[in-house]
């Protein structure tokens, strides 16, 4: 592969299923915490740091 | 025995090469800064060999792995080591400020705005910054994963490597060394150097992970690491450099003309995404909801802030070189990320702001809530700045003026110093076993000094930026330009002495800070009148006298 031929070939994966990759990547990741499953953990995740009220010791 | 040997060796060895690669350099600066690095060899050979131990600060060289104690000596150093950085650096942007306004103040060659710049930059980023950074993710770490930090002997590695990093560049910043990259100016072996650190920072980090005793993983460390391995990805590449000399200061990058300013922005605007931001939000999603003592308002959003800005940051760096050789394309992808990035920042801002639902009082009780509110409203109104200056028709008239150096520090120091000063104003009195801080009235002088700073700083800078990019551009009549460059510098001396008064009242601010962390470590507490006390009567604090009621009853 010739230098020019690279670049044209990153470039326009990059605008083509690249971005198509990378944006169901973020969807899947950003959708991930909405399961009606995830609802619990999330409550304990954000309450997990008042556990330790005695500054851990 | 055998260790100390091995030990006492390794620092010896460092301590006779540095002492060698200073007699043979082939410019000063590189044989001045061997010098430094063999000092810093000789103090470590020192004091393996005394196997010292201080109690005052804590143990140096011997942490007692009591697995049942957090390990916070590093996070104390740290904190210390943010409120010394810190006087530095804001005092040097206070200098800087003035020499604008008064060139006379252009000390040749040392002292002069060229060397102090880069001295202050950095100061401010990387030190104060940094060492908030790195002392606030080890606290952290520890708290959420309720383990001990990992691998002691790598932590005090990296607090005191990266110390010498901030020496090394910061004398080379004097001396002229320099390679001339925006926010990554030290030369190849302070890279190298900064290197071997950040990666140690990376395994103290990741294996205190590993050895959680919590099974989920708290947001702020998703965002601690990826500050971590982002930046340790930036600084690698953006540094592949060349030396001339392996005994000489000087060096060429790899990559040249546009391929290399993209790669410098790719490095630059990361740096504030992923330092300034993703290591500061880590700060922003423990200490805000601590201070509150309420959760994040929605653990899912911060999630999808995480991911959002991880996926958009990266490449929004083109924005940097609008209308230069970069291909159109790539300055318009730069854009449109800039601009996307406007929604999770702001995603970001809520949540921290809703945090405080049904609490809201607290920002009139709390000087230390109110610091943060303001942290998060400063960060809310730079993101917003951001992708405004970063659409081109915007960019044509804001680039290379002052508007760029007001937006960058409404972000600083409204929301980097403002977190950073709530974090360490709430790790002090916890750190060194303290009921609570010297006096919560200091605090409140510093955030409205530290306010009424920032408000002079950016209103000066809007009006010199958008003032100086409109008499850039504007024709006569007859087809040239109105104005010479000179007549832009002098009309803005108003506003360039109104920026280093909010400096001033900034750094004044700060300086009450010290003083207040300062009684607090000495253990002195300051007879004050709380800042939140309900009226409470003793006298009127007992029940009716039996007579009046009764003839009120006739």
């Amino acid at each position: 592969m010739t230098w020019h031929s690279t670049y044209d070939f990153l470039r326009h994966l990059a605008d083509s299923w690249g971005l198509v990759a990378i944006a169901l990547m973020w969807l899947a990741f950003a959708a991930w915490p909405f399961r009606p499953s995830a609802r619990a953990s999330n409550k304990r995740a954000a309450n997990m740091i008042f556990e330790d009220q005695t500054h851990g010791e | 025995m055998e260790t100390l040997t091995t030990r006492a060796g390794m620092w010896f060895v460092l301590l006779v090469l540095a002492v060698l690669a200073s007699a043979l350099a082939r410019d000063t600066a590189f044989a001045v800064h061997m010098v430094i690095v063999g000092l810093a060899a000789g103090i470590a050979l020192w004091w393996t060999l005394a196997k010292s131990k201080i109690d005052l600060v804590g143990t140096w060289l011997r942490p007692d792995n009591d697995e049942t104690k957090y390990d916070d000596d590093p996070v104390r150093w740290g904190v210390l080591a943010t409120m010394f950085w810190g006087v530095a650096g804001f005092l040097a942007g206070l200098v800087i400020a003035l020499q604008l306004a008064f060139p006379a103040l252009n000390f040749e060659p040392w002292l002069n705005f060229g060397r102090l710049r880069p001295l202050h930059t950095s100061a401010v980023i990387f030190a104060f910054g940094g060492n908030a950074l790195i002392c606030t993710s080890f606290y952290i770490v520890q708290r959420t994963c309720r383990a001990r930090l990992a691998m002691p002997g790598t932590a005090r590695f990296v607090f005191w490597g990266y110390q010498l990093f901030i020496v090394l560049a910061a004398t080379g910043y004097l001396m002229g060394v320099t390679q001339s990259k925006e926010y990554a100016e030290p030369e190849w072996y302070v890279d190298w150097w900064l290197t071997i650190v950040w990666v140690a920072y990376l395994l103290v980090f990741v294996m205190t992970i590993v050895k959680r005793r919590e099974p989920h993983i708290y947001v702020a460390n998703w965002f601690f690491l990826a500050f971590i391995l982002t930046v340790a990805m930036l600084h690698i590449v953006n540094n592949l450099d060349m030396p001339v000399s392996l005994l000489g200061s000087r060096s060429y990058p790899l990559f040249a003309g546009v391929q290399g300013a993209l790669v410098q922005w790719w490095y630059g605007h990361n740096a504030v995404g992923f330092f300034l931001t993703a290591g500061f939000l880590a700060m922003m999603y423990y200490f805000v909801p601590k201070q509150a003592e309420r959760p994040i308002y929605s653990y899912r959003l911060s999630i999808v802030h995480f991911w959002s800005l991880i996926f958009l940051y990266i490449w929004a760096g083109p924005h940097h070189l609008h209308y230069t050789a970069l291909p159109d394309w790539a300055q318009t992808l730069g854009m449109v990320f800039s601009v996307v990035l406007w929604m999770p920042s702001w995603g970001g801002m809520i949540n921290g702001l809703l945090t405080l639902n049904g609490a809201w009082d607290k920002i009139r009780t709390d000087p230390i809530i109110r610091m943060m509110v303001w942290a998060l409203a400063f960060y809310g109104m730079s993101t917003f700045e951001g992708p405004l200056l970063s659409i081109k028709a915007v960019n044509s008239m804001s680039h290379y003026t002052d508007w760029t150096i007001g937006h960058v520090h409404s972000g600083a120091l409204g929301w980097n110093g403002m977190i950073t000063f709530a974090a360490m104003y709430f790790l002090v009195p916890r750190l060194w076993g303290r009921t609570r801080l010297y006096s919560l009235r200091m605090v409140n002088w510093h955030f409205w000094l530290a306010t009424l700073g920032i408000v002079f700083y950016a209103s000066s800078m809007w009006v010199a930026g958008m003032m100086q990019g409109y008499m850039w551009r504007e024709y006569g009549a007859d087809g040239y330009l109105v104005n010479s460059f000179a007549e832009t510098v002098s009309a803005m001396w108003p506003m360039y002495v109104a920026r280093a008064f909010g400096g001033l009242l900034y750094i004044a601010g700060f300086l009450i800070m010290v003083y207040n962390v300062w009684q607090t470590i000495a253990g002195n507490l300051r007879v004050e009148k709380p800042l939140d006390d309900a009226k409470f009567n003793p006298d009127a604090d007992r029940p009716l006298p039996r007579t009046p009621l009764a003839q009120a009853a006739e």
